[in-house]
């Protein structure tokens, strides 16, 4: 038990801890090392708008703003008081919708995010890893072969342009796929049958965005994986004892290749997490990246921040739960 | 080299296939130098033309001949591409060596800080950089920021290959013969770290320009220089979809697909052709 | 009746890339018979062509290595078994394990990671006999790991939870469940330290003697095979350089690759420094012509540079290949 703190939990917790660190100190760092400052070029916006201001309304406006950005003080004061205020999970209220609080409007666009990031990634990860294992122990399959010739050819190209893709195919060219957004304008969202079925079409295309990508990566991650695993002297051995294909499969090679897929899975959240984002601004899906988008048209630069920071933290929080899991499926780190 | 090349185009079919792309992407870069139209300029041709003989990807609502502007716009993604891997590159070679080589405290610092990049979503954080510096942003400086962003996966692969060599006794000897830590890693490890570093070059310039893509739709990067971003920026911009000029967005998607995969067969070709394991295969140990 | 006979058996790797390709003469035209109730020890430096013959007579062919010529024939019994030719269904079936089993090199990584080990038992039990009862299934497995001297806790362990001796007695236990006619055993005590080696031989003498079956034993350590085999061949870059009884084949050998393996064997009282051979076994590859082994051979003829020794009966079980012997017959 003391090894297993000492050489799995403790070592975990301190990435964990320095992923937290590194991010938020480079979004702490990016803005202040930029040429233009935010507060001065948000007054300038404003005034370009139109909007008629006082110079003393400025001067309070500068002074509010100061504060919110947190720019006020030495730069290491700076950075405690940014701390200070993530501890309290405060990152502010939105510029474009003031007053609410940014978090809010995090916490709203959220569910649509996650439900189909996870959705995805569990499809694409448990499809890429099968196919990936039977390719390998059944070289010679042909559909299996195409599978793979497909997979690979998907897997490079960027989200953005398979979700461009699959728009103009299913949606414009064959309309089988509604076109954009994740109800249609008028409806409310609701529990009901008939909304989760109008969810659920509106979710196909942006699913498959996200599963198509993924899938390639972890059908070769899988195949090479398995190539080398049926050459350990465990799979031979099981083969010489005459065990069962299927059983030879299933308990000795997935087993095995799975342990690091699934620390693969971890690695690779944060790609899949801003591939999402971009996803939802082709299908103008309202998540997270639609709320970005919509930040960028609209300059709501704490709104920026405020997805950065939560991403970072997201991401890292869940990969640490990861980590937490995974002994329960290898007993090599949970008796060492 | 030349060897390389045949033995590559001669044997392994995906190489074919990635070479044809990849020309296909090499005469459209080239042919960028002797367009007949000026991308910056507006309304040359007739507008929202679709493809044809004289207008091979069609015109777009700007009056612009689609094939010619993409010619431009795979240039410069090549370009920015480029300087992005060359900047990674030489931090992730940095980066791996002195881990590898130097090992203890410094390489777990090094690695956890790496493994943090890796782990952590970067297009937030870009999209933060591209906000803040959007009135000063071009290709070239995009090119930059990616560099400082690309190298921590391939600074890992450096590293685990120079921990193998480290083992090897060849290393051994030089530290024996008194050889300088430094000198060891630059005259006996780089050469052997360099294959690597090539093939993971195709796949840094894959990933750079694949995030020039996407923070070019969001409007987050130069959009007066054609790019394969821009290219589709403009065409959402002007509704092509709705307005019916499919051609628009249909074209730079298919350029990028070509140039995507030819880039990311010629890595996997390259990536298991330099694989110790095919290279003893191929010398038959 | 033999248990096996193989005859003139040559098997060959033949790999191809870009367009390079190489044939490996792993085994070339080799000929012997396993009798039953015996200790066979088959003995030869690294890549002599051991493995390569074992993975042939137990059926394991995987490409690129592939039987060129020769015969492999089991008897078991009544029923004849022609190991070339019988499809890998009946092979699984009806012989792997329940007549021939393998205790394989590096056991220690034989054992799935992730499973432990009474799983391991039940995979075998369930695949070729089916498990009706559990608990009497466990009863068994663990009398009969009792009966070779092993605590039944390893059944509820994982692998890397037990020594390399346990996971190698673990291994030979397993190869044990159905009382095979054959155990092969393949380095079965490379890499472990001495005091285990000897336990773990003498738990594959004792089985023997208990089950009166046949072990094939291959390994380079001509001290293992002076304290376990009945019988041993000596093999030379893929060929047969002699088979004699032990006592034999350590007091009377007739090869001069023979000679050597036995007089680099240390000896209690010995200080003589002990003579190495020049160079390493040939690249079979490219094997040289002739004998194989005349480039290494102190006793080198110009004969030997041509022409291929044949493997000549010298005495009752006693057979050479070399062109020394057969000049000077005895």
């Amino acid at each position: 038990m003391r090894r297993f703190l000492l050489r799995y939990l403790i070592p975990r917790f301190l990435q964990f801890l320095t992923i937290i660190f590194v991010g938020i100190t480079v979004t702490f760092i990016i803005p202040r090392l930029a040429p233009t400052n935010p507060v001065e070029a948000q007054i300038s916006m404003m005034m370009a708008r139109g909007e008629s201001l006082d110079p003393q309304s400025i001067a309070s406006m500068r002074a509010a703003l100061t504060d919110m950005y947190g720019l006020s003080g030495s730069p290491l004061q700076q950075y405690f008081a940014f701390w200070g205020r993530l501890f309290r999970g405060d990152v502010g209220p939105s510029l474009a919708n003031f007053p609410t609080p940014v978090s809010e409007m995090i916490g709203q666009a959220m569910p649509y995010t996650l439900s189909l990031l996870v959705t995805a990634v569990i499809i694409s990860w448990i499809f890429g890893n099968l196919f990936g294992a039977l390719s390998s122990y059944y070289p010679k399959n042909k559909a299996l072969s195409l599978i793979e010739v497909l997979g690979q050819a998907v897997r490079p190209i960027p989200y953005y342009i398979v979700a461009i893709v699959l728009l103009v195919v299913f949606a414009y060219f064959i309309p089988i796929f509604p076109f954009s957004g994740a109800y249609p304008v008028g409806t409310h969202p609701s529990w009901s049958l008939a909304f989760i079925w109008i969810y659920i079409k509106h979710s196909v295309l942006p699913a498959a965005t996200l599963v198509l990508v993924g899938f390639g990566g972890w059908f070769i991650g899988m195949k090479s994986l398995t190539s080398n695993i049926i050459s350990e002297d465990y799979v031979v051995y099981a083969e010489t004892a005459g065990l069962k294909k299927s059983r030879i499969l299933n308990y000795y090679i997935m087993r095995n290749a799975l342990l690091p897929q699934l620390t693969g899975l971890a690695m690779s959240l944060g790609t899949v997490f801003s591939g999402a984002l971009i996803m939802e601004v082709v299908f103008g899906f309202p998540g997270l990246g639609m709320l970005t988008m919509a930040a960028v048209l609209r300059n709501d630069y704490s709104m920026i921040m405020g997805i950065a920071i939560y991403s970072i933290v997201g991401v890292a929080v869940t990969v640490f739960l990861m980590d937490l899991i995974y002994p329960l499926f290898d007993p090599r780190v949970r008796y060492q | 080299m030349l060897r390389v090349l045949r033995d590559l185009l001669r044997y392994d079919g995906r190489f074919r296939f990635a070479f044809i792309l990849l020309a296909a992407v090499v005469v459209m870069f080239l042919l960028s130098f002797v367009s007949p139209d000026d991308p910056n300029k507006t309304f040359v041709v007739a507008m929202d033309a679709p493809p044809s003989l004289d207008h091979l990807f069609g015109t777009n609502s700007r009056g612009q001949d689609i094939f010619w502007w993409l010619t431009f716009a795979v240039r410069n993604s090549l370009i920015m591409g480029v300087i992005t891997a060359v900047i990674s590159r030489v931090i992730a070679i940095i980066v791996g060596l002195t881990a590898g080589y130097q090992g203890g405290w410094l390489d777990r610092v090094l690695m956890s800080v790496n493994d943090s990049f890796v782990i952590m979503p970067l297009l937030p954080i870009l999209i933060l950089l591209g906000f803040l510096l959007r009135d000063m942003m071009n290709l070239f400086l995009l090119g930059v920021i990616l560099g400082f962003f690309g190298w921590p996966y391939d600074a890992r692969l450096i590293r685990s290959q120079v921990l193998s060599l480290k083992e090897r006794s060849f290393t051994r000897t030089a530290v024996y013969s008194g050889t300088n830590g430094f000198w060891i890693t630059i005259n006996e490890h780089l050469p052997f770290v360099l294959p690597v570093v090539f093939a993971t070059t195709i796949n840094n310039l894959l990933w750079s320009i694949g995030t020039e893509v996407t923070l070019s739709v969001l409007g987050l990067s130069d959009l007066t220089t054609p790019s394969l971003g821009t290219a589709l920026f403009w065409a959402n911009q002007h509704g092509a979809l709705v307005a019916g000029v499919w051609w628009w967005i249909a074209a730079p998607a298919l350029v990028a697909i070509i140039l995507f995969l030819g880039l990311y067969l010629f890595f996997a070709s390259i990536n298991e052709y330099i694989d110790p394991r095919t290279r003893l295969r191929l010398i038959g140990a | 009746m033999a248990l096996l006979s193989v005859e003139n058996l040559s098997a060959y790797y033949r790999t191809e890339i870009y367009g390079i390709s190489r044939t490996v003469r792993a085994v070339d035209g080799v000929s012997f018979e396993l009798k039953p109730n015996e200790i066979y020890g088959v003995a030869g430096e690294s890549s002599c062509g051991k493995t390569t013959l074992i993975k042939v007579i137990s059926g394991n062919l995987k490409p690129p290595l592939k039987v060129n010529s020769g015969s492999v024939s089991y008897h078991f019994g009544i029923h004849a078994v022609d190991m070339l030719h019988i499809s890998q269904e009946e092979l699984r079936r009806d012989l792997r394990w329940k007549e021939i089993s393998y205790v394989m090199q590096g056991s220690m990584s034989v054992l799935n990671p992730v499973r432990k080990i009474i799983r391991t038992f039940e995979d075998i039990v369930d695949t070729h006999e089916g498990i009706p009862d559990k608990k009497r299934f466990f009863e068994q497995v663990r009398e009969h790991v009792n009966r070779l001297g092993l605590p039944s806790e390893v059944l509820t362990s994982y692998p890397h939870q037990l020594s390399g001796g346990m996971r190698q007695r673990v291994a030979i236990a397993l190869a044990t469940v159905f009382h095979p006619r054959l155990i092969i055993a393949d380095e079965p005590t490379t890499a472990l330290d001495v005091v285990v080696q000897r336990g773990v031989l003498q738990m594959i003498k004792d089985i023997q003697a208990m089950s009166n079956n046949t072990v094939l034993l291959v390994t380079h350590d001509m001290a293992v095979h002076a304290n376990v085999a009945d019988r041993v061949m000596i093999m030379y870059a893929g060929r047969i350089a002699e088979e004699a009884p032990t006592e034999i084949i350590f007091n009377a050998p007739l090869h001069p690759y023979t000679q050597h393996l036995i007089h680099s064997l240390p000896m209690i009282g010995e200080r003589s420094n002990k003579v190495s051979l020049r160079g390493a076994p040939p690249n079979l590859a490219n094997p040289p012509t002739g004998c194989r082994f005349h480039e290494r051979c102190p006793y080198v003829m110009d004969i030997c540079r041509t022409e291929v020794p044949e493997l000549v009966t010298v005495q009752d079980g006693h057979r050479v290949a070399c062109h020394l012997v057969k000049e000077n017959p005895l």
